[in-house]
């Protein structure tokens, strides 16, 4: 079958991917080295800025998605009845 | 009106009617000829008014060019082409239709010179988008049909209510920059924030979209909120306000995207999302950040309807829409899978695709004026995208754990549409001069800058990073996410029902008030009226003659004193 030998379906592959992806992470921070960077704002150069940046703001956001969940989230069946309105 | 006498959005319009009597090849020719032959008239069209007539003591100009205006008819007559190509296969004989109907309304927004016509065009928008959302047939979406509509008439009447304003005020009709100076210029403000999907009626957009069906989503995408953008750039640039007012919808649709569970939804949240970096540019309002508005929203359409065409694809093959019952689809959608994802890195302004050369104008105008806080809440949205369309959307339908779901590919006509859009996000992306060439002003600015691709690189990675490491948290569940749209949909609507239920109860008491009433008064009468009561009794003829000299004693008396 096809889809069995997806290269993608085996963890092996998978674990790959990850090695190759904190790889490339490494070199993005570490290329600050070589790259001339232009920060128009003190705070850009501080060190792999839009590295940390990105991944704070990122947890950030997934903390407070996650905290306004509590107060708002509901079953998707939530507004079913409104046919009843009809 | 000489040799430019065909107005491109009527063109469409004209066309849209005649449409539904086309059948089997002429009609899918028309349905993609049509569109193009629009966008050919769209670039005939001069500087300058073209048309004009007079209206009710004014001259009106319902055919004006200029490259604001071409840039935004180009990309909405493109989108038609587009979306036609993707929607040949949709059984429905309304929704093609409806959409260019639709679509040429936003061209005629594009290019008028004056608020009235705004007005007329804007009223015929709401029209053509609530068909595109009821032809797909459901009650489902019959109802989101209803509350779209509702929104936009009231959006409608507070543009309608601006714009008679502004012409008694100032006797002018011509569309150009207002100031917040009046209540009228605020009532036309709101107007078009309704149509952007800015707070606190945002929820239209997320509400209603998803509900069409799965080629009508991906024309609704596209013009309503950019038409909105535009006539924001033309009307209100630099009006500080709208920086907050896109900083906030930029969040909101982080948030609620990152909350949601229906992959149609994370998308319509993601274009209340993008329209905030749009509407925080026109808010900066340089030069550089009205570019990098119009840029954005350009691309946008592009990279959106790909999205929604990926998203299309997979509902009408699969029937399925929440992420929680989806994954696993590239061992047979390959090519569904590539072109959305192309879309997921384009929304997510990665380095070679269109976003990137559109979306940092925005930024680079927060920085060119040392706004540190605008420019660190763009950042942060920025990686925001990457987050909740960037990675959320491709993975949850996509990839993650395997569904068992083999659908096959689309047919060849919507696998064609993603392909094109594809191309173009990444053509755009490369050869971005002839984009660059299109925009309002001359653009100085650079894109592929070492700097600005290994940042752009770090963050988005970085990103990604964080969602992997936090992915447990965001494993989806049956659930929605209330948003304002409750206040319409459950507030309001109680507060009608009890109010009828009390009314109703009120009628009830009322009505019992008055039969008691009625007895009461009955018995008076049985009392007084009555067989053997005293007034309907026989009176002997004594007791009359003696009551009768009684009076007149009585009034001789009165007579003397």
């Amino acid at each position: 079958m096809h889809e069995r030998t997806h290269w993608l379906d085996q963890p092996r592959n998978v674990k790959r991917l990850w090695r190759a992806f904190l790889v490339v992470l490494a070199l993005t921070v570490l290329a600050e080295a070589v790259v001339q960077l232009h920060p128009h704002f003190a705070v850009e150069s501080i060190f792999g800025f839009h590295a940390w940046f990105g991944f704070l703001a990122c947890a950030a956001m997934i903390v407070v998605a996650k905290a306004l969940a509590l107060a708002l989230k509901r079953p998707d069946s939530y507004y079913d009845d409104e046919v009843r309105d009809d | 009106m000489t040799e430019y006498a065909l107005h491109p959005g009527l063109v469409l319009i004209a066309g849209a009617l005649v449409l539904p009597w086309l059948r089997g090849t002429v009609r899918s020719v028309a349905v993609v000829a049509l569109p193009l032959l629009v966008l050919g008239l769209v670039w005939q069209v001069p500087d300058g008014p073209v048309w004009q007539l007079r209206f009710l003591d004014h001259t009106i100009t319902p055919l004006q060019g200029d490259k604001l205006a071409r840039l935004f008819a180009t990309i909405f007559a493109l989108m038609a082409a587009g979306g036609g190509l993707f929607a040949l296969s949709q059984p429905s004989r309304v929704e093609v239709p409806a959409a260019f109907v639709y679509a040429g309304s936003a061209i005629g927004v594009a290019l008028a010179g004056d608020l009235v016509t705004v007005f007329a065009f804007w009223e015929l928008m709401a029209v053509g988008s609530t068909l595109v959302l009821w032809s797909q047939g459901g009650p489902a979406s019959y109802r989101a049909a209803r509350r779209y509509l509702m929104i936009h008439l009231l959006g409608g009447v507070l543009l309608f209510a601006g714009v008679t304003g502004h012409i008694v005020q100032t006797g002018d009709v011509a569309f150009a920059r207002m100031a917040l100076d009046s209540p009228a210029h605020w009532l036309i403000l709101a107007g078009f924030l309704v149509n952007a999907g800015a707070p606190p009626l945002s929820a239209w957009l997320p509400d209603a979209y998803p509900e069409a069906s799965w080629s009508g989503t991906v024309f609704l995408s596209a013009f309503t909120t950019k038409t909105a953008v535009y006539a924001l750039i033309r009307g209100f640039p630099g009006t500080e306000l709208l920086i907050w007012v896109g900083l906030f919808m930029v969040f909101y649709g982080i948030v609620y995207a990152l909350l949601e569970n229906d992959m149609r939804r994370i998308l319509a949240y993601s274009i209340v999302n993008q329209v905030g970096f749009m509407i925080a540019g026109i808010g900066l309002g340089t030069e550089m950040a009205l570019n990098g508005a119009a840029a954005h929203a350009f691309t946008h359409i592009i990279y959106k309807a790909l999205l929604l065409m990926s998203a299309g694809s997979v509902l009408l093959m699969t029937g399925r829409r929440k992420c929680s019952e989806l994954g696993g689809l590239f061992h047979t959608m390959p090519l569904t899978t590539t072109c959305g994802t192309i879309g997921a890195l384009a929304i997510s302004s990665f380095p070679l695709t269109s976003g990137f050369v559109s979306k940092s104008m925005v930024s680079q105008a927060a920085a060119d004026g040392h706004l540190l806080t605008v420019w660190l809440l763009l950042t942060a949205a920025s990686a925001g995208v990457f987050l909740h369309a960037g990675i959320k959307f491709p993975w949850f339908v996509f990839f993650q754990k395997d569904s068992g779901l083999r659908p096959a590919e689309p047919p060849a006509s919507m696998r064609w549409a993603m392909l094109l859009f594809a191309f173009l996000c990444v053509a755009l992306g490369v050869w971005f001069e002839p984009l660059y060439a299109l925009l309002p002003y001359t653009v100085k600015y650079e894109p592929y800058t070492w700097a600005h691709v290994l940042t752009q690189l770090q963050l988005l990675l970085f990103s990604g990073l964080a969602f992997f490491v936090m992915l447990p948290y965001l494993k989806r569940t049956l659930t929605i996410t209330l948003d304002t749209d409750w206040i319409w949909r459950r507030l309001l609507a109680r507060l009608a029902h009890a109010m009828q239920r009390q009314m109703h109860r009120a009628g009830r008491a009322a009505s019992r008030v008055a039969a008691q009433l009625g007895s009461a008064a009955q018995s008076v009468v049985v009392r007084q009226y009555g067989q053997e009561a005293r007034l309907a009794r026989t009176w002997p003829t004594r007791s009359m003659a003696l009551w009768v000299l009684l009076l007149l004693l009585g009034y001789l008396l009165l007579y003397y004193v």
